[in-house]
């Protein structure tokens, strides 16, 4: 079975997926993610997650799905022009 | 001392973050919640008096705006009933808290937005209050929180600018415009100034949280760094601030008496808006009963056929 590792650097970070590995169930997933993904204590916490529990955008779909930002500049603060000399806006 | 409430002790101590798996005190928790949820329902009632606007917006531009900005107030508004919920509520149940007064949100929007300057006074004195309240949360005790603000404090700098651009737009504009803007910073400054809570010596939670490092900086630091940031920027948008004791001493700009007996009144419940927010508020969500019923009869359809 395939599992997902997502690995918290440190506290105060988000957990940051690491890579995949094979384990018969959830504990030895966990087992086999310190051995493969910690061993120079690149973590503070492990989670593991089975791959096909995971729900995925398509890359195909990457067009229509994302489309509706990309017209909307106006998002960003970059749209807005401030006076010169004018501070912490 | 029991072990893990030195470790908590430790962590605090290290200003390392405590993460939704790590022991907390009771205190801690409650403290986080309460506040998790205020801030979180100040972001979706916020949304009210920005809203009114959407349909009276003089241009596509300015519509478009402005309706991006609102969508993002919903989408501060989940980031953080999400990050309570690491905490072990549940959603339903701060919502329930929020619509029969058990708690609170900023009393900041039991104030009307009469005229379009409005808009733009908001984002940028409203908003621009937000951000100082804000970016220190950033580096909050509590990790969920703390990353839940990262985002918002992004997506705020957008806020803040199209509300300034907005001013002075109509500051430089006609003179009705002109004056329009300026009467709606006249009715914003003070209830901005009210946002960062009561005078230290009053404050009930601050001393607590700063203990936790809930709070990095006492009301009073962030009121006067609010201040100090956006006099300058009142006179580069050609407006005047409704305080006529404000003068520069030492580096600071000092403000005027604030009137905390409307402040108190507003958070009383009789500030101009409290129970229209509230009604409407409620109505939304009594009237959006039947997508949630959906949502649940689709899921369990998909459940019996799985």
């Amino acid at each position: 079975m395939l599992w997902e590792v997502f690995v918290r650097p440190r506290r105060g970070l988000s957990h940051t997926h690491a890579g995949s590995l094979h384990a018969a169930d959830a504990e030895l997933a966990l087992r086999n993610a310190r051995d493969l993904y910690t061993r120079r204590s690149e973590g503070v916490s492990i989670w593991v997650v089975p791959s096909s529990e995971i729900t995925a955008s398509s890359p195909d779909d990457k067009g229509e799905f994302f489309d509706p930002a990309a017209d909307k500049v106006y998002r960003h603060p970059t749209f807005y022009e401030v006076p010169e000399g004018v501070e912490h806006l | 001392m029991n072990r893990p409430q030195q470790q908590f002790d430790d962590l605090i101590a290290a200003d390392e973050r405590i993460e939704p798996r790590d022991w907390m005190p009771e205190g801690y928790r409650r403290t986080l919640i309460r506040q998790m949820a205020q801030h979180a329902h100040s972001e979706i009632i916020g949304m009210q008096p920005e809203a009114n606007w959407i349909t009276r917006a003089p241009s596509l531009r300015r519509k478009a705006i402005l309706i991006a900005k609102v969508q993002d107030e919903a989408g501060h508004g989940l980031y953080l009933y999400a990050a309570a919920e690491t905490l072990g509520v549940r959603r339903e149940d701060l919502l329930d808290a929020l619509h029969t007064g058990r708690q609170r949100y900023s009393s900041i929007f039991n104030y009307p937005t009469l005229t379009w300057a409005d808009v733009g006074a908001i984002g940028w004195l409203v908003d621009g209050a937000a951000i100082v309240n804000q970016v220190p949360i950033c580096r909050s005790s509590y990790g969920p929180y703390a990353r839940a603000m990262v985002r918002i404090c992004k997506e705020e700098s957008f806020h803040q600018r199209q509300g300034f651009e907005l001013l002075h737009t109509l500051a430089h504009g006609t003179p009705e415009q002109h004056a329009m803007a300026q009467d709606a910073v006249d009715r914003w400054w003070w209830p901005s100034l009210m946002m960062f809570g009561p005078p230290d010596a009053e404050s009930t939670h601050g001393e607590q949280s700063m203990a936790w490092k809930i709070k990095r900086h006492s009301n009073d630091e962030l009121r006067q760094r609010f201040v100090d940031m956006t006099v300058p920027q009142a006179s580069a948008l050609g407006l005047s601030l409704p305080d006529p004791s404000l003068r520069f001493e030492a580096g600071h700009w000092v403000y005027g008496e604030i009137d905390w007996d409307e402040f108190a009144q507003v958070l009383a419940g009789n500030g101009p808006c409290n129970r229209q927010r509230l009604e409407h508020r409620r109505a939304a969500h009594d009237d959006g009963a039947w997508v949630r019923e959906a949502a649940d009869a689709y899921a369990a359809k998909h459940e019996a056929a799985a």
